[in-house]
Formats: C-alpha cells, structure tokens, sequence
C-alpha cells in the first residue's frame, strides 16, 4: 500500500491573531507552527493503515522552507518519505497549489509507481479554499469524496464515511482514490520522544514547480469589526440560576 | 446572462442554507445585472425547487440522470457544469456547507475556474472583488477574482435567508445531465443513521463544556441539563483531546459548527478554535469563574461562577417550576 | 465586581505567586486599602506561575536563597498545598560527586536532612533510573511539590478578607505616573490602567518577566531578562499512573546534563536548563490573546530540545517511548547576578520591586517585601543580595543584563566556585592604573562592575622567596594562587602597593551635612576636620545595613567612602533618607578620584621620599588626614593621606585626583623599588590580611540580622545625637550580654580523610559542636564560616564565624564541616590573632 498525504504548515494562533503590517500574512511573531488539524489526522490515518495493511506514507508539503518542520514532525509519528515544493511567497493561490501539487504527485508517481491512497485535509486551518484535493483528484483522473471521518480499506475499494446530521454517509470508491479527510477520524498520536529523534534523520526531497498563479487573487487580510456588546451578567452565583430560567423562558426554549 | 445558485438538498429536502444562497445570490445578480435562475440536482428535485420562486428564482432548471439517486459530489459538478455550460451562465453561487464547497471545487475543476469560497461580501464588475472567511471567520481576506466563469460560495450564517419582496417565477425547466457510469463512483452508496432526533448542529439548546469542566464524569451535570432542556451536549477541544466526550461532539472549526437559540458555553475560556465553531448562535450564556474570559465578554449573557454549583442550581430550577 | 478605585494606599501588579503572597502578607501586617491588578485572568493570569514545575530544592549554597526557601516551603507546608516528593541530584562524574559532598555541606548548615547514595540507592527509591550512567546520588526528603496557584488564591483571598483587598483581573496597566516633590524626589503618584487611573502611595511591581517594562513606564528600571526554559510532559507511563498520585516518586535532577524528571500524574516533566540560552524582550511576549497557550508558554522550538531527550532517555529508558503530550518554551526571569530584585527602586520612591522570583521562594520573597515596606528593611531574613539597589548603572541596561544571562542560564545546575568570574561584560570599570596592572600580569577579579587585581603575575618570585606550596586540591586551588601569599609576607616585610580605586567615594555638603551625616552613623560624625570615623550605620531594627568609613573633610562636607559591592545599596541608602530641605547636597565623586594603599613596614621611608610632610605619628596619627602635595613625575600633585590599615601594618590610603593616578603609581613604584614595594592585589587586602586583623567584612560577617554587639563594633558609649536604629541599638544593650559574638578560629588540622589539606572557602561551612550538631541560637541563626582564608603571618588557616557567648572564648574546641567531612578548629580570638594590640599599624 503507497499512500499520500498532502499537508499544510500553519501557524498556531492564540484567540486573536495578528496581521502583519502589508496585509498578506498572520503576523506569526509569537506564534509556533503546524500542521493544519484535518491533515493531522490524514497522517495519522495513513500510517495506521500502512499499519494495519503494510505500506509506505509519502507526505508532501508546498511551503516555505521552514514547513520541512511539518514533515518532520509526519517523520516523528510513523510517515516515511517527505518531500517539500519549496515556495517564497507568503501563499499560493489555490489553482496554483492544486497545479504543484498534482505534477509534483504525477512526478513522484512516474519514479515509484502510483499511490493507491492520496489523503489530503478536508480544507487548511487558515486560507480555507476547500477546493486543492478536488482539483489535483481531477487532474490524477482520480475520484474523491471529502468530509471523511473513516475509512475502511478492503478489495481495492475505500469505504468511506462522511459525517451528516444524525449519522453517516458511505461512499464505496475504487482505489487508485483521492479522500479529503476531517479532524475527528481519529485522535492522532503525540510522537515518542524516540520518534521525534528518529526524525531528524529523515530525508526530505524537493521538488519545484512553475505553475502559474490563477484568478483569485489576495487584496489583504483583516480582522472582522468586534461585535461589543455588553454582557449582561445574570449573577456570580448558584443563585443565579433563577435569572437563566428567566432567560430561558423569554427565548422561549423551555417547552 | 444568468448567476446560477445552486440549492442543495437531501432526497426532496431543501436546505435552509441553500435559502441563504438564493438570498444572497439574487442581490449579487442583480448589482451584476444577471438572472438569478436556481440549480436543483438529482432525486426529489421537483419537490425541493417548490418554493424556490419566492426567494427571487426566475427559472429553477431541475437536473435529473440516473446516477442522480442520491448526492455525489463528482455527479453533481458535474452535472452543474453542463447547465453552466448549456446556459452560457456568467456565474455560479452555492452556500459554503460542506456540499456547497465540495460540488464548486468540482465544477471549478472542471471547467479550469478559479473557485472563491466562503464569500460575505461581493462587489462585482469587470473583476470581482470580495471579502472572504480565513480562518474559519476569525480573519477576513479582501480578494480579487478574474475569471471567465465566476464560482463563488457565500459562507453559511453570512445572511439571513429572507424570501424576496416581489416573488419571482421560480419556472422549473427540466435539465438531462449526462454522465458517465463512472460519475457513480462516489454517489452516496449507504446512509447510516447514528441519532435519531436532534443532534449538535441543529438543537435548539446546546449545553457546551471546556476544560473547566474538568473531568469525563463530571459532563453528567451538563447532560442531565441539556436533557432537561431537550437539547444536546458540545465541548470544547480540549476537551476531546482529553479524551472525556467524542469528537462529534466537539463545536470549532474543525468540529461542528452551531447555531442554536441558546449555547450555555461552561468552564470554555473561548479559544479562537471554539469561538468560530460557536458564533452563529442566536444567544449565548457563558458561565465561568472568570469574568474576564473570552468567552464571558463575547457572550450577551453570562454567570460567573462555578459551573459545577450553577449548572445543577439551574436544572433544580427548571423542575422546581415545572412542578 | 467592584467599581474601579480612584484611589488607593497599595497598588500592587501582578497576580502571580508573588503578588497574590505579597498582599495576603500586607494585610497580615495591618495594611488596609490594597488592591491588586493583573491583566490576565485568574486564577492564572498567563505569567511563569502558570506553569511551573512547582517543586522546591530546599538545599541551596547561597544563604538567602536557601533560608528563603525553605521560609516558602513551609509556608506552602502551612496551607496544606505542598506534597514532600524528596527529590535526588544524580551524578555522572566525578567532579559532580565532588560537589555532592558540597551540597551535603550546605544541608547541614541549614539543617535540612540530606543523604548521599549509591547508584543502587537511588535506584531502590526511582526503579526506572538507569543506575549504569550515575555515580550517586544527593537525596533531599524534603523536597517538596507545591501548588502554586491555588497558594495564589488562597492568599488573595485572605487580603480580600482581612483587608479588603481588591482584585482585578484582566486589568493592562498602561502606565505608572510619577510626580516630583520636595527635594526633587520623585514619587510613584498613580497606576493608569485600561479600566481607569488609581492614585496610590505605594505602587509594587510583581510582573514577573514583564516587570522591567512595567517600571520603565515610570523611568525606573529592574534588571531582567525573560529567558526560556524548555520543559515537556510525556507520558502516558504506567509505572507512573499507577501511583495515583500528583507525585508519588521522588524528583530527579539530572545535574550534570542540568535537566530534570518530574512526575505529573501519569506523565513526566522533562525540563531542562541544558540548552543555549534564549532569551526575549517583554515586548516579544504575546498577549494572553494572542498567545496559542499563554503568553509565557511560548512555541516550543524542538531542535534545542533534542540532545536534552537522548539524555533523558538515557536516564530513564522508558521515557524514550512515552509521547510528547506537551511541551513549551516556559519563560522565567532572570537577572545579571541570578539573584532576585526586591526592594523599593532607586528611581522612584515608593515604587516597590518584586520580581525576579521563582515559584520556589515565592511566599517568602513576598514576606520580605511586605516587611520591607512596614519596617523600612526585611525581618525574615536579610536580604542584601536580593536587594534591587545593588545594581550600579552599568548593570540596569539591556545590553548587561542579556549578556549575563546567557553566561549564567547555563550554570542554573552547574558547578559554580564560590570565587567564580564572569567571562563576558569585564572592564566595564577599571583603575587608572589597569594598563600597568595588566603590563604587571595581574589577575582582576570583577567586584560587581569594577576590575580589581587580586594578584600579580610579576610577583611569582615571591612564591619561591617564601617557600609557598600549592593546595593539592583543585576546587581549592581555583580561583587562588599561592603568589597572593608572597604578597602578604613581603608587605608584612618590606610594604605593598594596593589598588583601591574601586572604593565609592561620595561628599554630604552643607550646613545640615553634618547632623546628616550623625544620623546615618551609629558613631559620632561631628569630629574635628581632618578626622575620620569607621561607624556601622544600622537598619531600624538595629541590625547592620552598613560597615564604613567617613571623614570630616571641611566644617560643612562629609565623605564617605565604602566598598564597591555595596555602593549601590548604600548611595541609595544616603539619597533615600536625606533631608529634602536643601540643607545638603550629595555627590559621589567616585571616579573623580583614586585610592592607593600603601601598607607595611617601609610604607613611611617610602612615601617619605615624596613629601616633605611629617608622617610620623605626630604629624599624620593613627585615622587622620591631611593634605599632601607628593612629588611625582617632576611635579607636585596634591593628595589626602588618611592613616588608616585594613590589612594590619602601618600605611596610608592616598586619595588623590583621577587624573593623578598614573604618576603617583609610577613614583611610588621607583621610590619604592629598593625598599620591597610590590603591587599587591586584593587577596591580601581583603582576605589574609584582613582576617589576620579580625576586621569584619559588611555582606560576609556583617548582616542585618545582627547588631554591633554580636559583630563586637559596639562602642562603650552611644553619642548623644539621634540616628537610624538607635532606639533598637540601646535596647539591644539594654539587655546586656549580645546571644552570640564574631570570633576567628583556627583549623587545627586540614586533613582530609584521604590525607589531603583542603582549604574551606567561606561560604557558609557549618561550625558544629565536637559531637558533630549544629549551634543555632534562640533566633534560629546558625553559626557558619562567614569568611576564610590563610593567614600567612600566623601560619594557621582562619575561619570567622558568630559563636554562642559560651563559646566564644579562645580555647573552645569545635568542628568545622567542608566537603561533608569534619576538621577540628579552636577559637582564637574575638579580635586579631595577628599583632592584636595593633602596634606595628601605630608604628
């Protein structure tokens, strides 16, 4: 089994993030890095299938250099090859990501054979285009489903199940497939500290990429104007809980 | 000249989200000088593209194929690219659900668009200019869209859905897709249902509880008030990466995102994570020691106390009044 | 939550461990009117008590830091919010058993239990340590676990109940007026803050790693540096879990790797002091929104990280599969000495520092300040090293402060020689004579900013004139050199020339300089021109916040003239009491002028050969001075000549201009040349010499916890004139017979159980009875060598050190405990043991 996984470095905000001055990027002063949450979990799901099933994980990553990082900290919890699209912009539009991404796969594909299993997040943490995994599915003539929260390998097909209201949705795809995965698969694996000293022996290739830059494009970034509104303090203590009722009552929520 | 919406739904249930879209769709047709003509796909179309009409849909065209029996996601991209293309239409708009997104990004590959998602605003014109969610809605990005097709969603809970002043014709035109078998590939293949009732993204009433909560056992209290309340019960993700409630049940950005008419949010501080997962609700209560937590000064109602004393106060209140 | 005051009588900032300690103890000591902010929220507002590793090492070498540990330890004991885990300092070498047997030392000065164990010990206590990579153990049952923060709030709220304290949280001070009053001293007027401006009469700085910004605001300054500490919590581990406790086995520091494990519940914290120093401006510092944690749990950066897990994993096998669940770059303060900053600041009166404290000595730290703000000085303890007057300018900037740190973070578990130098930020002061001292091969030690040669490279011959041997121990050969005794025999014999430019000179001038300048000094200040006094000056308490000299230089100027480790304290200490009337004015003309001494028998025949002036007693006795024009470099310079030894011959101190300095070396140099004058360096003058005369060293035997009486500087009689702490000094000799008395001992045998000599350095070697117990008094204050040293013309290894008066007697045999072995030592004398009746300095 050869599995991919395509993950994003972002940076770890605290309950306000800040901009940088042009407007172009999160000002990350203060801030750590990391994977973005749903492809977290898209690696932890591909190394256990690759233990469960036997295999290898791929993980590539289109970001600064410093996103080698991220791909070591895959290393650190089970992945095995790594490979970087090295960018210098601050981002790169979604067509143009889709465009790296997919040659760079097709690249990789052409040297080692195909994956039978792409895994990309359902959508990066902080730009959240929701449309990279569609495009490079598209462009590999491979299927994809998002939204996945599980997923079951068996006779060449990914059963798949997507989260709905009130339960789930199966999707039976033919493998060579594309699945665009959700936090909440599973509860990804801290790394060893064995593992996290393994990992910086781990090699990471790179690839580069031209593709060209699509149509949407980033004017700046800014925070959303602050509702204030007054908090109107009901009490500061058990007996408050007669003015929640209270409240309850109005909003008309105790039938 | 037409902007399409594309109105989702669930085997002849509209979604109230794809309302939003047609709300906010037929005033960006109109500031763009465009029809507004509604896309309804598949199986139990007929039945969803009823009302469509008062929401300011002239024509609803009413795609159907055999592989249409259920949603998939390639199916139906597929099948809003040939409307796209059979009607020459200059945009199309769905709402930013998961649906909405996915069936976009498809059609965007399909033709080789560029795709904005998550818009709230639109000004268009020769190039369209946008303001868009980053980070679930906790930062804004102005952007520009050059393209020959404009592809759009509009994020859900960005407008009210509010049926037009003058109710236009909403005329269903039949439309016959064509696809290939391979598009069933990745049609719904099984549906399983876990909850019978009402579950986290639709209650009315949800009970939420972080950190401060403090244990697994301790969510007995929340429970028993959300029973009480006919509501359910949500955390916080430290909370399930403590691993004291599942991960359904989590509400965040990358959990479940709410909007019930009142989330009693207790023991959460209000992370950036939880908040964007939380802010579409009508009213909030926090209870909290702290008065000075997030969560406290972006609520409109707060208690700031223990949870563990108020929360039972609460329900004890409840029955006391019910007799 | 209550209204936002318009005014208050305390403002203190910070809600961590030591401002939430500092206002329960205000309000114990009667305080009303407080209030605390914080911006954060409660009851963790986000500073470095958050996340702490809670655990305290009640064994330390420095006396303040131990005693105030173990002060805060029990007062964690006495809420009930502390766990004694014990905790082990393993070693891997050789060097660090060495100093294990130090470390016993110290627990016995301050009476804590301690054991050394073997590798198999330790293991028998922690079964996953790796006994194969340790050579023994230092075990400390007493170290304990506290909880920090819910100390925190329990005592808020006993300020909240016993004084009314009010809290608020979520509160950024955004500044901290000042106003100038009368006597052009400024003063702490008001704390403006988002939620309004609260006028206050004392203001108190509790920031933690913030609070250098925060006193900036009002142009003061506290000396510190947010540093990291990388610390992360792995686990899940059985062996762990199933103890079912917050800490079920003890704490393990891994000294020689400077790391430490310990048990979170069913984790471990592995944190370390073993990375490159990293430090960050408090403006680098996230908000508490804008902090992914909290604003000092900033980003882990692992790569720093890595070689302290090969370690640990070495340690502790099983941690090499334990997840990293959690891990931070966790900030802590620290200063350019390592000691903390408490005390009002020298910029602005009634602006109070508290900082610079770890959770470990919080409580008590904070006790100190609440007293030092009631009594005008400290009671639990003395406090001079923590005193934030101690810095000179030099030390307040940036550039200093970073420097340091990065030298020191290093050492936070290293082997530091009690004599250890600094490496980086020398020369920052420096004698007018440094490029002939350094032509000289002089070896400086750096007393705070000042270079200072200990001993001359030029003078090795002397080592063989003497017969001089070297200690056949490292630890105590370092930072000494057996060419330091050379120098003592040869001024003993012939003179030697000593740098004192460092001294801190500083005039009182105006009518009322005088009656200042008497209620400073216990002794009588209004003595005729030309006349000085050594005088202690006292805290109110009575005890000594000052040993020094002054002079009546004119009807209306004093000066004064004390050592360069406490000029800060003690310039501060002169401008922080003077009156504000204008009736004196103050300056310290200490780089305007230089003092050389010139000591030992030919010391006259020397600098007769460049005055003309009669320097027999008669014309220059025994504590005066006159002026002098010296003849030197074809010119005449002018200089005052105060007779006056600290070294036990006769001689001078030859203050004379800056400027002159050069010539005046250099001739005394050339005159002297055939009469055996030598450049001697500060290991004669501050420690042989010194300690062959008895003289008492302020810092080392003079304390505010003891009083003219036990250090035996009492005069027969009190002067009539009112000074600071007479009422305390007088009630002192009102009951007779001082508890105990500074006396010199003298080692009787320095060999060790290896037959080696070793060679006590003077930090705090407990003195015991021949039974081998401690000897405290009704006061709790242990006797302990204050100072040590060789005293070439007695031949016999001296020790200082305050004894009960039944003991106190010459012939008394006792102990001495160095390096966790015994050494028998007898009481010499309360005074000199060298020429006691002091007729070869009245020759």
């Amino acid at each position: 089994m050869r599995i991919l996984v395509c993950v994003k470095r972002v940076p770890a905000p605290g309950s306000r993030i800040n901009i940088t001055s042009d407007g172009q990027a999160v000002d990350a002063a203060h801030l750590g890095f990391t994977t973005s949450p749903h492809e977290e979990c898209a690696v932890e799901e591909a190394v256990r299938i690759v233990e469960e099933h036997g295999g290898e994980v791929t993980v590539l990553t289109l970001g600064p250099a410093a996103a080698e990082e991220q791909l070591r900290y895959a290393a650190s919890v089970g992945a095995h090859h790594f490979v970087l699209i090295p960018i210098t912009d601050v981002d790169w539009d979604p067509q143009r990501t889709a465009a790296a991404l997919g040659s760079a796969i097709a690249g990789l594909e052409a040297t080692d054979g195909p994956f039978d299993l792409i895994l990309f997040g359902n959508e990066s943490a902080d730009s959240g285009g929701f449309q990279v995994g569609v495009r490079v599915a598209h462009a590999l003539g491979r299927p994809i489903v998002n939204g996945i929260k599980g997923i079951d390998l068996a006779d060449g097909t990914a059963s798949a199940r997507r989260e709905i209201d009130g339960g789930f949705e199966v999707y039976e795809v033919p493998m060579p497939a594309v699945l665009g995965v959700k936090e909440g698969i599973n509860l990804p694996r801290y790394p060893t500290m064995k593992g996290r000293l393994a990992s910086k022996k781990a090699e990471v290739a790179t690839v580069t990429s031209d593709a060209p830059a699509g149509g949407q494009a980033r004017v700046r970034l800014h925070r959303p104007v602050e509702q204030v509104s007054e908090t109107v303090i009901l009490g500061t203590g058990p007996e408050a809980a007669s003015a929640v009722v209270d409240l309850l009552e109005e909003l008309g929520v105790l039938s | 000249m037409s902007l399409l919406v594309l109105c989702e739904h669930d085997r002849g249930v509209l979604a109230g989200a794809s309302l939003e879209a047609l709300t906010f769709g037929r005033d960006l047709a109109a500031a763009a000088g465009l029809a507004c003509e509604a896309v309804v796909i598949g199986e139990g179309a007929e039945t969803a593209a009823a009302d469509l009409g008062a929401y300011g849909a002239a024509t609803v065209h009413v795609a159907s194929h055999a592989v249409l029996r259920d949603f998939g996601p390639l199916a139906w991209g597929e099948t809003l690219a040939q409307i796209i293309r059979s009607t020459g239409a200059e945009a199309a708009l769905a709402c930013g659900t998961d649906r909405g997104n996915e069936v976009l990004a498809h059609v965007a590959a399909l033709l080789d668009e560029p795709f904005v998602a998550n818009c709230r605003q639109i000004t268009p014109g020769g190039t369209w200019s946008m303001t868009r969610m980053q980070w679930g809605g906790s930062l804004l990005e102005d952007a520009t869209l050059e393209a020959g097709i404009r592809l759009v969603t509009v994020a859900h809970h960005a407008v009210e859905a509010t049926p037009a002043d003058t109710p236009d014709a909403g005329t269903l035109v039949p439309f016959a897709a064509d696809l290939a078998d391979s598009a069933a590939c990745t049609v719904v293949a099984d549906r399983v249902v876990l909850t019978q009732g009402i579950t986290l993204a639709t209650s009315p009433v949800v009970v939420g509880g972080g950190r401060g909560v403090g244990s697994a056992e301790k969510f007995a209290a929340l429970e028993e008030l959300a029973a009480e309340l006919g509501g359910v019960v949500g955390c916080s993700r430290a909370v399930t990466n403590n691993g004291w409630r599942p991960h359904s049940d989590q509400v965040g950005q990358t959990g479940t995102r709410i909007a019930p008419q009142i989330y009693i949010a207790s023991g959460i501080s209000g992370a950036i994570q939880h908040w964007v997962g939380a802010m579409a609700s009508k009213n909030i209560l926090a209870i909290n020691t702290d008065s000075e937590a997030n969560m406290v000064t972006k609520a409109g109602y707060a208690v700031i106390a223990d949870l563990h004393e108020v929360i039972p106060a609460i329900t004890e209140e409840i029955r006391r009044r019910r007799g | 939550m209550s209204e936002f005051p318009a005014r208050a009588n305390v403002v203190v900032i910070g809600a961590g461990i030591v401002g939430s300690c500092l206002v329960g103890h205000l309000a114990r000591l009667g305080w009303t009117d407080l209030v605390l902010l914080d911006k954060g929220p409660l009851p963790n507002p986000g500073g470095s008590t958050g996340h702490a590793s809670n655990f305290i090492f009640p064994v330390d070498h420095n006396k303040e830091m131990a005693l105030l540990g173990e002060q805060s330890a029990d007062q964690y004991r006495d809420l009930g919010l502390s766990v004694d885990s014990g905790g082990i300092e393993v070693a891997r070498t050789e060097e660090r058993m060495h100093e294990l047997t130090r470390r016993m030392t110290s627990a016995k000065a301050w009476g804590i239990e301690a054991h050394l164990l073997t590798p198999a010990e330790v293991k028998d206590l922690v079964p996953f340590v790796n006994e194969d990579v340790i050579l023994g153990g230092f075990h400390s049952p007493t170290v304990s676990v506290v909880d920090s923060l819910e100390t925190g709030t329990r005592m808020r709220r006993e300020a909240v109940d016993k004084a009314g304290c009010q809290v608020f949280a979520s509160t950024e001070v955004q500044d901290i007026l000042t106003v100038e009053g009368e006597g052009g001293v400024t003063r702490v007027s008001a704390v403006v803050t988002d939620k309004g401006t609260v006028q206050a009469e004392h203001v108190v700085i509790a920031c933690g790693v913030w609070s250098n910004r925060i006193a900036n605001m009002a142009g003061a300054t506290i000396p510190l540096v947010p540093t990291v500490h990388q610390m992360a919590d792995v686990g899940p581990i059985d062996i762990l879990a199933e103890t079912n406790n917050e800490i079920g086995y003890p704490i393990v520091r891994d000294m020689d790797t400077f790391c430490y494990e310990r048990q979170s519940a069913g984790s471990m914290e592995v944190g370390s002091y073993g990375h490159r120093p990293i430090l960050h401006h408090p403006d680098e510092i996230p908000s508490n929104e804008e902090a992914a944690l909290s604003p000092t749990e900033m980003p882990f950066t692992p790569d720093d990280f890595d070689e302290q897990m090969e370690q640990a994993i070495e340690l502790m096998d099983m941690l090499g599969d334990a997840e990293i669940k959690y891990a931070i770059n966790g900030l802590l303060s620290l200063t350019p000495d390592g000691m903390p900053c408490l005390g009002e600041t020298i910029e602005v009166r009634n602006l109070w520092s508290a900082a610079a404290v770890w959770v470990k000595e919080g409580p008590g730290m904070a006790q100190v300040v609440a007293e030092w703000m009631t009594y005008g000085y400290p009671r639990v303890i003395d406090a001079h090293g923590a005193d934030i007057a101690r810095f000179y300018d030099a030390e307040r900037g940036d550039d200093h402060i970073w420097a340091r740190a990065e030298e020191s973070f290093n050492k936070t578990y290293g082997i530091v020689h009690p004599q250890e130098q600094w490496e980086n930020r020398r020369n920052l002061e420096v004698g007018p004579y440094f490029a002939r001292q350094e032509d000289l091969g002089a070896v400086f030690f750096q007393a705070r900013t000042w270079e200072r040669p200990q001993w001359f490279g030029s003078n090795a011959d002397l080592v063989e004139r003497y017969g001089i041997e070297e200690r056949p121990v490292e630890w105590d050969n370092r930072w000494w050199s057996p060419i330091t005794v050379g120098e003592h025999l040869n001024l003993r014999e012939n003179c030697g020339l000593v740098d004192l430019s460092a001294f801190q000179v500083y005039e009182l001038e105006g009518p009322g300089a005088v009656a200042y300048a008497d209620h400073l000094a216990v002794n009588r200040i209004d003595v005729p021109v030309g006349r000085s006094v050594y005088t202690p000056w006292l805290t109110p308490d009575g005890g000594f916040h000052s040993d020094l000299t002054m002079m009546r230089m004119a009807e209306d100027r004093v000066r004064i003239v004390t050592g360069v480790f406490d000029g800060g304290r003690d310039e501060f200490w002169v401008r922080r009491h003077m009156p504000t009337d204008g009736s004196v004015a103050f300056s310290n003309i200490t780089r305007q002028t230089t003092t050389l001494g010139l000591w030992g028998p030919n010391a006259p025949a020397v600098l007769a050969q460049l005055t003309d002036q009669d320097l027999s007693q008669d014309g220059s006795p025994y504590g005066s001075i006159i002026p002098a024009g010296l003849a030197c470099g074809g010119r005449e310079i002018s200089a005052a000549l105060f007779r006056i030894s600290y070294v036990g011959d006769t001689g001078w101190e030859i203050y004379t201009d800056w400027d002159n300095g050069p010539v005046l070396w250099d001739a005394l140099m050339a005159v002297g040349a055939d009469l055996g004058i030598r450049p001697t360096g500060g290991g004669v003058y501050g420690t042989s010499g010194r300690l062959e005369k008895g003289y008492r060293l302020m810092g080392a035997e003079l304390e505010s916890e003891y009083n003219p009486l036990e250090a035996g500087l009492a005069r027969p009689k009190v002067k009539a004139a009112d000074f600071m702490g007479r009422e305390a000094y007088l009630a002192a000799r009102d009951r007779g017979d001082p508890e105990v008395r500074m006396c010199t001992l003298t080692v009787e045998d320095l060999t060790d159980g290896q037959g080696r000599r070793r060679f006590m350095q003077g930090g705090n070697e407990p003195i015991l009875t021949l039974d081998g117990d401690r000897i405290v008094d009704s006061h709790g204050r242990a006797s302990l060598v204050t100072s040590a040293g060789f005293g070439p013309s007695v031949g016999r290894y001296l020790l200082m050190s305050y004894l009960p008066l039944e003991l106190a007697h010459p012939g008394t045999d006792l102990q001495v405990m160095y390096m966790n072995e015994l050494y028998p030592v007898k009481v010499a004398s309360t005074g000199a043991v060298f020429d006691p009746d002091d007729t070869r300095m009245k020759a």
